[in-house]
This record gives C-alpha cells, sequence and structure tokens, in this order.
C-alpha cells in the first residue's frame, strides 16, 4: 500500500471537484450554475478522505444549451434504482421545461459534481433538495434575462414549457433557449432551499416507466465491461485460495508459454493478459502457486460462540432511565440473544472496470457505486494527481451496496500502467464472492419487560458487530438503552475478510431482532400482535402505517400463535417509516416455509415517481426473500465456501409471494428514501408469521428447513 | 489448432477464424461487439448469458463456439426486425420489467424461446420456464407480467 500522498494537491481545485475554466470549456458557451451544499449530510459514516472533501465539494450543477436541451449533472449513478428517470422529472419540474429536454449525466467525475457515493437512498432526499433549488434559481435568473430583453416586469411574466411569456401580453415571449444563447452567466446560490408546493409540479407525482428501458431491452445499454478500446487487454489476477493465504512462490512459465498471453508482476500482484478473454482464462490456471496460511480460527459454525468471547468498543446509542431497574419492577421480563449470518451482494454484474492511461492522464470506466471514491482510490495507490484521473460510470448492472467497493478500478489502472495499455478487468463470479464486502454477521441482545396492562417498561437492547442502522427503539419506553459493540481489531478481530454496506445496512437484522422481540411479548401477554404495537407506540406515522397494513391485508385480530401463520413487522429506514404483513405455509415434517403474501406500506413524504417508488419497494421485498429463507455464506477460516450461484440461493420466480405495495399520500412531506426501506421488516414479519403458524420462535435468519424443524421441534417438547 | 467456423447469427451467415474451444459468449462479446449477452457466473447458473440457437434459449458462458457451427444464433440485437420491436421486447417496455437492466437481455431470449413452446402459457408455466434466470434487483413480478402479455400479443398475430 502506497502512502497517502494527495492532500496538499487539491488547493487547484474548485468545488465542482475540477478547475472552473476546464468545466467551461468542456461545456461550451450557455449558462452555467454552481450551487452550494445545502446542509450536512451522514459525516460520520464516512472514510476520513471523503470527510474531508465532502463539505466543500458536495455540489451539483446544470446547464442549459442554446438549443434548450437541459443537461443535469449528477455524481450519483444509475444501477437500477431509476434516478436517472425521477431525477430528470424533478429537474423538468423545477426549471420548468418539458421532460424530454432533460438529460442525464451521471457519475463521471470530469463533468458532475463531486458526491460521496450512491448509496443510503439519499439521492432524492438529498440531491434531490439541492438540485431543485438549483433549478428554481436557473428560472429566476433566466424570468429576470426576460424581464430586461422584453422590458417586461418580472412579476408580468410567467414560465411554461420553457417559455417566458408576458401574460398579459401572449405574443411577447422568449425562449430559455433564446435567452442562453450566447451568454455565460455564473452564479452562487445560498438561498436554502425549500420543497416547492407539489400543485404545481406537472411530472413530480406522477408515474413514468424507466427512461432506459429501451436501451435496456435491446442490448444498446452499456456497462463498463463492455467497453472495448484499441488494443485493449484482457486481465485475470492471481488470487489466494483464502483470506489470510500469503503467496510464498508461483511459477508462471506455463501461462506464459500460451501465444499472446503477457504475464506482469509487482511483488504478490500477479497478473495474467492477452487481447482474448479466453486466454486469460486458460493462462490463470497455469500459475503454479504455493501459499503459507495464517487463517483465523472461525467458521461459520464457531462465528456466534466465538464473537461472544470478544472484546469490542463500546458505544451508548441512546439511553434514557434505568432499563435494568425498571425491568425488576415489571411482571414478565424477556431475554433473547439473535443471530445473523454474513450475506454476499451478488449483483449479477460482477465488478469491471478498463482503465486507459493517455500519457500522465489516467481514464477508468468502472461498475462502481462511488466514481469519487475511485478517483481518490486512485490518486492513493497509483501516486497521481487529482486533475488527471477521471473516472466515468456507465450503466451498473446492480450495486446493493457491494460496489462501493471499488478495487477492481485500481487494479485495472495500476496494470495498464505496467502493460502501456488500455487493460479490461471483469471479475469471475468466484472472484466476486471471494473479494466481496459481506453485510457482517452479528449478534443482538435484548432485555425487555412489560407490566401487567403489556405496556413495554423497560427495553435494553445491544448489537455486536454487524451495524446500528435501525437499532434505535421505536416503541414508547421510558426507560430504554440502546448500544453498540464494535470490533476492535486491536484487541479481538472477528470477520476475517471484507465487510460492508448491504441494502439497508443491518437494519434487517435489527428490524428483525426487536421486531421477534415485540411479538414474543404480545404472545406473553395475550395480545394480538398489531394491537400491542398500535398500544405502544406514540410515533403517529408508524401507527398510520401499521393502519394502513392491516386494513390492505385484511387483518383479524388475533393473539399468536394463532394457527394461521400471518406476522407483522415494522420500522423506519432512509426516513422512511415501513410497516409490512406477511403470510406464510410452513412444512410441519420438513420445516420448509412457502411465503405465500407480503403487503408492504411505506410513508417516504412526497413520491417523486410512484411507478418508480413503487417497484423499488416490489424489488425490497423480492430480495428480502433471500436473507429470510435461503442466504447465508459459509466458511472455514479465511476460505469462502460459497463462490457462486449452485450454492448460494438467491430469490428465484418460483419463491414470489403475492406481493402488494402501498405508499402513503403525503405530498406536503419532504421527500425520503425509497430504495431500501421496504426491504428491512420483511425477514421480522416472516419469521412472526412462522411462529403464528406453529408456534416455533426462530432466532436466526435465514430461516432454513434445518432451523425450522428444530424450532418446530423444540415446541414438541 | 483454428478453424473456420460458419453459422447464422442475428438472421446472417457469418464465419470466423478460431481457436474452436473459445466461449460462444466471447465470440460474440469480442469478435462481434454484441455485448448485449452479458457474463454473470461463468457456469449456466444465472442466465444472463442466454442466446437462441436454432430457437432454444441456451447458456452461452459454457459453449465452446464450435458447437454453433452450420446453426443459426440469436442475440438481443437481433431480435428486433425492421426496426420493430420483438413483443416480448415491448412488452418488457410497457410492463417496466426492469431494474439495472443487467439480467434483461437473458430474460427476454428466455421468455422469446419459451413462448416459441408454448404460445398461451399459464403464469405457473411462466414461472417454472423462467425459474432458472437470475434478477437480483428483484424485477420478477413484472417480468412475468410481461411475458404473459407479450404471449398474449404473438398469439393475436404481432
Amino acid at each position: 500500500m502506497k502512502k497517502r500522498e494527495n492532500t496538499a494537491r487539491e488547493t487547484n481545485v474548485t468545488a465542482g471537484g475540477m478547475k472552473r475554466r476546464s468545466f467551461v470549456r468542456i461545456l461550451g458557451g450557455g449558462i452555467v450554475l454552481f450551487f452550494q451544499p445545502w446542509g450536512a449530510l451522514d459525516l460520520l459514516a464516512l472514510p476520513a478522505e471523503q470527510q474531508r472533501t465532502l463539505t466543500k465539494d458536495y455540489n451539483a450543477f446544470l446547464h442549459i444549451a442554446e438549443d434548450g436541451t437541459v443537461t443535469c449533472f449528477t455524481g450519483k449513478i444509475e444501477m437500477g434504482q431509476g434516478i436517472i428517470t425521477s431525477l430528470a422529472m424533478m429537474m423538468a419540474d423545477e426549471l420548468n421545461v418539458p421532460l424530454e429536454k432533460v438529460k442525464m449525466v451521471l457519475g463521471d467525475t470530469d463533468l458532475c459534481p463531486y458526491d460521496m457515493g450512491t448509496w443510503g437512498s439519499l439521492t432524492t432526499r438529498a440531491f434531490g433538495p439541492a438540485m431543485r433549488a438549483a433549478a428554481a434559481e436557473a428560472r429566476a435568473v433566466l424570468t429576470e434575462m426576460a424581464s430586461a430583453k422584453l422590458g417586461v416586469s418580472v412579476s408580468q411574466l410567467e414560465v411554461r414549457d420553457g417559455i417566458i411569456t408576458d401574460v398579459r401580453n401572449p405574443s411577447k415571449s422568449v425562449s430559455y433557449a433564446e435567452l442562453a444563447k450566447g451568454k455565460k452567466l455564473e452564479k452562487y446560490l445560498d438561498v436554502k432551499p425549500t420543497v416547492e408546493d407539489y400543485k404545481k409540479f406537472t411530472y413530480v407525482g406522477t408515474s413514468y416507466k424507466h427512461s432506459d428501458a429501451y436501451d435496456k431491452v435491446t442490448g444498446k445499454a452499456k456497462y463498463a465491461g463492455d467497453l472495448k478500446l484499441p488494443g485493449m487487454l484482457f486481465a485475470r489476477i492471481l488470487r489466494p485460495p483464502s483470506h489470510g493465504a500469503k503467496l510464498v512462490s508461483a511459477d508462471v512459465t506455463g501461462a506464459e508459454k500460451i501465444e499472446g498471453v503477457q504475464v506482469v508482476r509487482d511483488g504478490d500482484f500477479i497478473a495474467v493478459l492477452s487481447e482474448s478473454r479466453d486466454k486469460v482464462d486458460l493462462a490463470i490456471i497455469q500459475v503454479i502457486d504455493q501459499y503459507s496460511f495464517d487463517e483465523m480460527q472461525i467458521s461459520d459454525k464457531t462465528l456466534f460462540d466465538y464473537m461472544n468471547k470478544g472484546i469490542y468498543r463500546t458505544n451508548v446509542i441512546a439511553s434514557s432511565g434505568d432499563p435494568e431497574a425498571a425491568a425488576v419492577k415489571c411482571d414478565k421480563v424477556f431475554e433473547n440473544e439473535y443471530h445473523d449470518p454474513y450475506l454476499a451482494h451478488t449483483a449479477i454484474e460482477t465488478h469491471s472496470a478498463l482503465a486507459r492511461f493517455e500519457g500522465d492522464k489516467l481514464t477508468v470506466w468502472a461498475s462502481t457505486q462511488t466514481p469519487f471514491g475511485l478517483q481518490d482510490g486512485l490518486v492513493r495507490e497509483l501516486g497521481l494527481t487529482r486533475e488527471n484521473v477521471r473516472v466515468i460510470t456507465p450503466f451498473l448492472g446492480g450495486g446493493f451496496g457491494g460496489k462501493a467497493a471499488y478495487n477492481q478500478g485500481i487494479e485495472a489502472a495500476k496494470l495498464a500502467k505496467m502493460t502501456g495499455k488500455p487493460v479490461m478487468v471483469v471479475w469471475t463470479r468466484d472472484e466476486e464472492f471471494f473479494y466481496d464486502t459481506f453485510h457482517p454477521a452479528g449478534i443482538v441482545k435484548i432485555k425487555s419487560a412489560i407490566d401487567s396492562k403489556g405496556l413495554i417498561k423497560a427495553w435494553d437492547y445491544n448489537v455486536y458487530l454487524s451495524g446500528t442502522r435501525g437499532s434505535e427503539t421505536i416503541y414508547n419506553v421510558p426507560d430504554a438503552k440502546t448500544t453498540s459493540h464494535s470490533e476492535d481489531r486491536s484487541k479481538y478481530r472477528v470477520h476475517p475478510f471484507g465487510t460492508g454496506a448491504w441494502r439497508a445496512p443491518n437494519n434487517n437484522f435489527n428490524t428483525f431482532a426487536r421486531e421477534t422481540q415485540i411479538d414474543i411479548m404480545a404472545a406473553a401477554a395475550g395480545i394480538d400482535p398489531l394491537e400491542f404495537r398500535l398500544m405502544n407506540l406514540t410515533d403517529e406515522k408508524m401507527k398510520a402505517c401499521l393502519k394502513t397494513a392491516a386494513e390492505k391485508f385484511g387483518y383479524v385480530a388475533g393473539k399468536g400463535p394463532s394457527g394461521r401463520g400471518i406476522g407483522i413487522a415494522c420500522g423506519t429506514d432512509a426516513g422512511t417509516w415501513v410497516a409490512e404483513i406477511a403470510e406464510v405455509k410452513v412444512t410441519r415434517s420438513t420445516g420448509k416455509v412457502r411465503i405465500m403474501r407480503v403487503v408492504a406500506v411505506q410513508d417516504m413524504g412526497l413520491c417523486v415517481n410512484p411507478q418508480g417508488a413503487r417497484i423499488q419497494m416490489e424489488g425490497c421485498v423480492t430480495m428480502a426473500l433471500g436473507y429470510t429463507l435461503t442466504e447465508e455464506v459459509r466458511f472455514d477460516g479465511g476460505d469462502i465456501h460459497d463462490r457462486n450461484f449452485d450454492t448460494y440461493d438467491i430469490p428465484r420466480f418460483s419463491w414470489l409471494p403475492k406481493i402488494e405495495c402501498y405508499i402513503m399520500d403525503r405530498k406536503d412531506q419532504a421527500p425520503q428514501g425509497g430504495g431500501e426501506p421496504a426491504i428491512i421488516a420483511v425477514g421480522a414479519a416472516v419469521g412472526n408469521a412462522i411462529f403464528d403458524g406453529t408456534g416455533a420462535r426462530l432466532f436466526m435468519m435465514p430461516f432454513t428447513p434445518a432451523r425450522v424443524l428444530e424450532a418446530i421441534n423444540k415446541v414438541k417438547e | 489448432m483454428e478453424q473456420t467456423i460458419r453459422f447464422r447469427l442475428n438472421n446472417r451467415d457469418t464465419e470466423l477464424v478460431t481457436d474452436p474451444n473459445q466461449l460462444l459468449l466471447w465470440v460474440l462479446r469480442n469478435h462481434f461487439g454484441l455485448t448485449g449477452t452479458k457474463f454473470g457466473c461463468g457456469i449456466g447458473f444465472c442466465g444472463a448469458c442466454t442466446v437462441l440457437i436454432d430457437n432454444e434459449a441456451v447458456r452461452s458462458c459454457t459453449l465452446p463456439v464450435s458447437e454453433v457451427a452450420g446453426k443459426s444464433v440469436v442475440t438481443i440485437e437481433g431480435l428486433e426486425t425492421e426496426g420493430k420491436l420483438h413483443p416480448v421486447q415491448q412488452a418488457f417496455i410497457d410492463h417496466d420489467a426492469m431494474q439495472c437492466g443487467y439480467c434483461t437481455p437473458g430474460m427476454i431470449l428466455t421468455a422469446v424461446a419459451f413462448l416459441g413452446k408454448n404460445p398461451t402459457p399459464t403464469r405457473d408455466e411462466i414461472i417454472t420456464g423462467m425459474e432458472d434466470n437470475l434478477c437480483r434487483c428483484g424485477a420478477h413480478m413484472h417480468i412475468i407480467d410481461a411475458i404473459e402479455d407479450a404471449g398474449k400479443v404473438m398469439k393475436g398475430g404481432k
């Protein structure tokens, strides 16, 4: 690893992550508008280097060309979440131009404003308002220009479809295109954006289909691995058999003998390259490599015992009153431990990147959720200046948090430097599993208590190792405490491999643990689980979502286990409230769970594109079937056993329940996240449904037949 | 040892001189530039690399190119006829049946082959027919709707 040596070089760079002059040159004439960040984001979760640049560089800008085309630049990327459509809708509405006039440029570090990464369901709720404020300002600037040109006061002008008209004399009008022609105007905004009245919107709030659909059904949509440059070499890199294995020796003569194959080496970094992909696949297995092993003594079978012996960094996230003392006074006290395994992201597109040097200038086309993060990484790892590194992000074939990691881009760039040719790195599925930053396994321990009326009086929540998102108590408990216990590698190392954010990072597990504990208490109190939640909640939005879900489901009250197989769960994520009800059928003899129906309701504030948002909800529920029923990474030491779809089972067509998604009508509220929330409560709702159907309680996901059978047998005992 | 392989590709006769063991996937992508055929898993489990060979849906990531000699290969790029989308492509647009779009070509070609054999499928038959194509985004519901709809359109004589 090279030292970080880039800190002093930033002074050349303006707020947009590039020199102002070069920005103007790239775009030619027209109005250029910069605007300032509107507020702090979740900075704490970011690596130091991104914190350093975020407040200064987090901007977005737009461009109005002479022909009236509006180009919207965003450092966000499109990975299927549909922002290429929804951001254009917001831009069109705020600027008041036809939607078809808006063009999107995404994830290009030379053209787009700095962005920390596309994750956390932040595009609409964080980037959106900033972009809309810029559009509103652009409209004001153009209206002032029209006023001067037409000799009509601003108050007498109206904008429609990019044409500014005198309302008293409609024959007097001028278009954005005419105003922009030959003029350049720069303006910084310091006005804090506010949400416009939705009633004025033409596009926002109306359903639009994916604007990139045509390209995606015809094969025209380009992903990083689809690109080709003259002289381009494909690369395969020698990989260790397990995490913790160190290369002792490598004999590459067999690979070198293959015609048209080049072998390069820099220490342990050994790669074979060829213009033929088949040849590199053949060559890499000709390398005779030997390793020494210093692996952790831990496997998926011993994981939780190992975790329970650890020493961790403890952080109290929330605390009120004294849950320990409060529990003593209660009728019923509940203490449970919940487990969650490692999960793989498995986007169908593997990490891919193409790198090219032209002199000192490096361009990397990469499938990454963090084009600017990769740019920083390239600067750091290859010792380049930021101005000389451009990252371009074509369409992503799925991300789900896994493509926040960008090492394939670094590898491609190193190899391009070593060979002097453009190099394409496309990870195999095996590499994708091996180097995936898995959702971290973890433990949650909850001690809680209820009084004789079924009111929760004490809540002590401890989450170990897997993340705090969604760990706060959503219920009204006077004495409650939430504590995080995270890995301190200097004292006790746990994860033998990379871990990172998986769609709604760890909220799935926190919601599973909390909502199972709630269900256990409801059953012990002899109270219907919906009623129990409603009586212990004061959050009106959460209650409204639960009531709506119950209504849409046709929920009939009954205390669990009712034998029906219906389970409820709720929670919050990315500013959005979610309630879900699941219905299951459990085959008692085998433990096999079939999810029959899922009703999902969310309150996400103003919904920009209802069709797109519903599709995201459905996608969340469908993806959730995997972590709920089958997905867990099996490993032994640093050896990952699941390396492809033959053993790692992700949701298939036949698993689909009837999925019904509803979005609360909250047009008066600021928009919130939509890419992740609906995934959080499916596991919990299904677990509670299994209990409702069988009386068997599960404390670990996924609910494999073996685990369900074991739980059923415990009930029999 | 290189060989000359002759076959029909997207309704045109073609030939190339190549190692006959080269996989069809890489030939299509790297020799012919037909990058709509995607690499996903490399072992035929995900279906992203699906192409039509003599109207059958086949996984190109495990198939040596020599296997297509004398046969007709259709990729997603060859599905449009005279500038008109195939009914399955159109139905995928109409039903918003994709998110990231990476599995989409394989899904569409699998559906085309499936509807060729079973023009009037039930929903359960569609599910069985598509079962081995993986989508991680969770576009499944819309894909089933699209195929059901495309079947009706095709039955009506396009």
